[in-house]
């Protein structure tokens, strides 16, 4: 047994086998042990990334937050871009940065900057690290309307910055129906994340201006449902409904109305209930261990449309010319559509945002577990001219068995659905004057996903294939698709 | 002063990588000098004779992505497999033309057709086919309906259709199309009508 435990050191990690050959420098394996703990303890209470999150009638987007000394910084330069055309160029100390037809002038290590000759105090410092301009965020509520010309209103607690009037206010209002129902109206679509813990349903709002009523706590003297609570914090809002029973949200009007009800269980429970129930009965009886069936918890969301880059990484695609092929003309597509989508309030996922290798498992696996309501998966060809647009050609076979569903015919109870957004799309295409044909197409993963599912193919509108390429050409396909997408929203949505 | 078999040492590395050096770049111009496709351009079956009967092959045109029918008349022997196999052979001796509509790689050919009852039929492709053929969604979608179409619309009974590569299953024809499961006909017969018009 000796050699064994002299074979297993040796075998162990590098700085284990170093520390065992030093004599009275060893770690005893309770250090070594209470050192790992340690870490643990520690990288578990590492606070969340923090985020700024801008909103604008131009793209509503994020950006990383970094702390220096004890105070928020964002990069400058990252803030405007998505804005309008901006460069900076870094000269020694001093920093200078044009945004449109203003320039700005900063220097590292100052407090004070010069705007379109006018000086500007900061709360904070100005750094810059690496030729990246940073800005304390405390400053942007001052700054900005500088550079922009406009109003800016930053929520400096929440990291929440609001160019112009581009708010979503929110109303709440009790339905007096049995079970009680609430109801949000929203003042623009919005598209939250969803979340239930026990007494509580948490919508989230990552990517909509939404802002706070007029009282951050809303009570409805409902039994069921007694308040809710607004709240933001890193980037995003947050209502939280409080509730006595097990609630569900669901979306209409396009995204605008936002009703709390109970589930059909609880719901149920209540209409059965005797009048003279005491209170907390409605709580308590949906969670009775004798109830025959607990109805399925409405699924949480994470985006609303999963974009997909086709091919990457090994796979290159088409080879569309000596200087482009196919995955890149997909990546750049992909990114213009998440814009799209986005600017319409509706959550996106890119599947590939880099050049990485994914498989067609992996596509649809992503797609089919963030439940998202559409896939699309964007390819590019030199052959033809136009768009098309293509939804699955199920291969034969793959018969469903009860509960068990086919992985090669997963698309088939979405296709229907898939055929009519194609429709939409096409639709959508012909107005802006697009040569476009809806097909299908023996195209992996489309079968495989079980939400409505597209494939797009952009080929130049004429002969020469670096139109691909044009960001005007992509931009006119890409609006095309995120329209249509927004128009069948409420379909889409529904049928999750 | 540097040690005498140090100076060796580097001497003979250096020397190594100078032979490796020169062996790459003649490797390299060997390889270059070789032709671009190394396939294997005899044909597989003797040419059949006989008298001829009239078919219908369902063309694709590459140059407004659709799907033709195209009457043909062509020798055609008695068995069943060989008359599917034929069939399909005519249809690539259009494709691989100078005048090509679609143009296949060259070396392309249907390696067998296998008819399996009840009603799937088995087409075994050769590697220059897949390996040479352009990828893109339609141009892929336009060769599977082509084949497809064409061998069920002239063989009776077909349901399903299997395509092979080497006789080995395939992902996909060239990057598109998927050849990972059994093709359902009266599916890419829908999809050949909805090629039939084209863009």
């Amino acid at each position: 047994m000796p050699s064994t435990r002299r074979t297993l050191r040796a075998g162990g990690p590098p700085a284990l086998r170093r520390a065992s050959h030093a004599p009275g420098r060893s770690l005893p394996p309770v250090a070594v042990f209470v050192l790992v703990t340690l870490c643990a303890i520690l990288l578990s209470g590492a606070a969340p990334e923090k985020h700024l999150s801008v909103y604008s009638t131009a793209a509503n987007y994020s950006l990383p937050v970094v702390q220096r000394d004890g105070h928020d910084y964002v990069g400058l330069l990252e803030l405007l871009e998505p804005l309008g055309t901006v460069n900076a160029k870094a000269d020694g100390p001093r920093w200078r940065l044009r945004y449109n037809r203003v320039e700005g002038d900063f220097q590292t290590g100052k407090n004070r900057a010069r705007i379109q000759g006018r000086d500007a105090d900061l709360p904070a410092a100005f750094l810059v690290e690496n030729g990246r301009g940073l800005i304390p965020v405390a400053a942007l509520g001052v700054l900005l309307p500088r550079f922009l010309g406009g109003p800016v209103s930053l929520h400096e607690d929440s990291e929440r910055l609001f160019i112009g009037s581009v708010a979503t206010h929110f109303t709440a209002s009790l339905a007096a129906d049995n079970p009680a129902r609430l109801v949000f109206h929203f003042t623009s679509p919005v598209n939250p994340f969803v979340s239930t813990e026990p007494g509580a349903l948490r919508l989230t709002f990552g990517r909509e201006p939404v802002v706070a009523p007029a009282s951050p706590t809303l009570t409805f003297g409902s039994k069921t449902i007694p308040s809710a609570t607004y709240s933001e914090s890193n980037g995003t809002a947050i209502i939280t409904v409080n509730s006595t029973a097990p609630v569900m949200a669901s979306f209409s009007s396009d995204g605008r109305t936002v009703t709390i009800s109970p589930t059909s269980a609880a719901a149920a429970a209540a209409q059965n209930a005797p009048t003279s129930a005491a209170p907390g009965t409605l709580g308590t009886q949906p969670q009775s261990s004798s109830a025959p069936n607990t109805p399925a918890q409405p699924v949480p969301r994470h985006y609303f449309a999963v974009v997909d880059a086709a091919h990457g990484g090994d796979d290159r695609g088409e080879t569309l010319s000596s200087t482009l092929v196919e995955k890149d003309v997909t990546l750049i597509l992909a990114r213009s559509l998440r814009q799209e989508l986005e600017s319409r309030g509706i959550s996106t996922l890119v599947l590939r945002d880099s050049d990485a290798n994914l498989t067609l498992e992996q596509r649809a696996i992503v797609s089919n577990t963030n439940h998202a309501a559409i896939y699309i998966s964007l390819h590019a060809a030199s052959i033809g001219h136009g768009v098309r647009i293509y939804t699955a050609l199920l291969p034969s076979g793959g018969d469903d068995r009860g509960p068990f569903h086919s992985w090669t015919t997963s698309q088939r109870t979405s296709l229907p659905l898939s055929q009519n957004t194609a429709a939409s799309v096409a639709t959508e295409m012909q107005k802006r004057q697009i040569p476009v044909r809806t097909l299908t197409a023996p195209l992996r993963p489309l079968n495989n996903v079980t939400a409505a599912a597209l494939a797009v193919e952009l080929a130049p509108q004429g002969s020469d294939v670096m139109q691909l390429t044009a960001p005007d050409y992509q931009q006119l396909v890409t609006s095309a698709v995120a329209t249509a997408i927004a128009a069948a929203r409420d379909n889409l949505g529904a049928a999750q | 002063m540097i040690p005498r078999q140090l100076i060796i040492g580097v001497t003979v590395l250096l020397l190594a990588v100078l032979g490796m050096s020169a062996y790459v770049w003649r490797m390299r111009r060997h390889a270059a000098a070789l032709p671009a496709v190394s396939a294997d351009t005899r044909p597989l079956a003797p040419p059949v004779a006989g008298p001829t009967e009239q078919v219908t092959l369902f063309v694709a045109h590459d140059e407004d992505g659709s799907l033709r029918p195209q009457a043909a008349q062509i020798p055609l022997p008695s068995g069943r497999q060989e008359r599917a196999q034929e069939l399909l052979r005519s249809l690539l001796a259009l494709y691989l033309d100078k005048s090509s509509t679609h143009p296949l790689a060259s070396g392309a050919e249907v390696r067998s057709v296998f008819l399996v009852d009840p009603g799937v039929a088995v087409i075994d492709l050769n590697g220059a086919f897949a390996d040479g053929h352009r990828s893109g969604v339609l141009v892929e979608d336009l060769t599977i309906a082509s084949l497809i179409h064409t061998i069920s619309a002239n063989t009776p009974g077909i349901l399903k259709v299997r395509i092979l590569v080497d006789g080995k299953e395939r992902e996909t024809l060239a990057g598109h199309a998927d050849l990972s499961d059994f093709y359902d006909v009266t599916a890419v017969n829908q999809l050949s009508s909805q090629l039939a018009s084209a863009q």
